[in-house]
């Protein structure tokens, strides 16, 4: 069933590599990416993306500050890692 | 004196960490289940190399959550020894008892060959029968071994005398050419503050034995073996 019909909130997370971190596989997705002749494209970092679904009965903030913990506990690093937290309500 | 050995799921050096200890430090040792909560008879534990939860996420990062690890911390806490090796250097760095992180290789590829290591201090029990600046010859096994952390903490390592191995040539020059993985400043393992803590990405649970291509990771269990004998 989609996320939609079960009234469910969802949260994304976004994790990303602190700048400054060396990505060797953004590197050589980038090394493909230029074989490919995408000359005007550069820095190609690699990063994680998480959707979660959350009871829409939480609201928006308790949701907000659920996922944040997460991601910052578990989803992500802080030694090497950034993340951002985005909510959709249902 | 007792060892265990901690197996997660995907753990892979285990056995290999379990036959150097009873078989060349030749004391008794158990193998502990990730999700056992019982340290108090052990006065070491090995946590080993392997791909813990499939390196899943990051790797270490979900082993961090293992019921065994609450109890890990405490009794790292309580002064006894913690050895983590590859995998296990991981674990510790995601569950706060070393500080950095080990992110992938510089050149990504898993890496598996001999490498040198110099003994920077002698001034830990994981390294206290080693010379300093003793070159040993140790397999090194991971995809992610490169070992960042900020200027700080790179800092404090230094001046608290907590690297404990550099990568390095057979010389013991620790030059970038010897440097297998990107490590920061050539780091291949460092201690706590308390000094009771090492993680270390070679495998010296894998040089014990000449029929293995090299006997020097011997000198780390003597070292440690003879700590517990003094404290016991």
């Amino acid at each position: 069933m989609a996320w939609e019909e079960r009234n469910l909130m969802k949260a994304k997370v976004y994790v990303t590599l602190k700048p400054g971190v060396l990505d060797p596989q953004g590197k050589a997705i980038q090394h493909s990416v230029e074989l490919l002749g995408f000359s005007e494209m550069s820095d190609i970092r690699q990063g994680k993306y998480f959707e979660i679904a959350l009871e829409n009965s939480l609201g928006e903030d308790q949701a907000r500050a659920s996922v944040t913990r997460l991601a910052r506990e578990v989803l992500s690093n802080p030694i090497i890692e950034d993340y951002r937290v985005e909510i959709e309500e249902a | 004196m007792k060892f265990g050995v901690i197996v997660f799921p995907g753990s892979n050096c285990d056995h290999d960490a379990y036959h150097v200890i009873s078989k060349h430090v030749g004391q008794p040792v158990d193998f502990i289940w990730h999700r056992d909560t019982d340290l108090a008879s052990y006065d070491a534990v090995i946590i080993p190399g392997g791909f813990s939860y499939g390196d899943y996420l990051r790797a270490g990062a979900l082993a961090r959550f293992s019921p065994v690890m609450n109890e890990v911390k405490k009794f790292a806490a309580s002064g006894r020894f913690v050895l983590g090796i590859c995998n296990g250097f991981q674990i510790l760095c995601e569950a706060g008892l070393l500080p950095g992180a080990l992110i992938r290789n510089r050149d990504l590829h898993f890496i598996c060959e001999h490498i040198f290591v110099r003994v920077e201090t002698s001034d830990t029990p994981f390294t206290n029968e080693l010379k300093q600046g003793a070159v040993l010859r140790i397999p090194i096994a991971h995809a992610e071994g490169n070992y960042v952390c900020d200027d700080a903490t790179a800092a404090e390592l230094r001046r608290e005398d907590r690297i404990v191995l550099h990568y390095c040539d057979r010389a013991g020059h620790a030059t970038d050419a010897a440097n297998p993985n990107g490590s920061r400043d050539n780091i291949a393992g460092i201690c706590n503050r308390e000094r009771n803590v090492l993680g270390l990405m070679p495998h010296p649970e894998r040089a014990c034995e000449d029929l293995l291509g090299s006997s020097d990771g011997r000198g780390m269990f003597r070292s440690l073996a003879a700590t517990l004998a003094a404290v016991a």
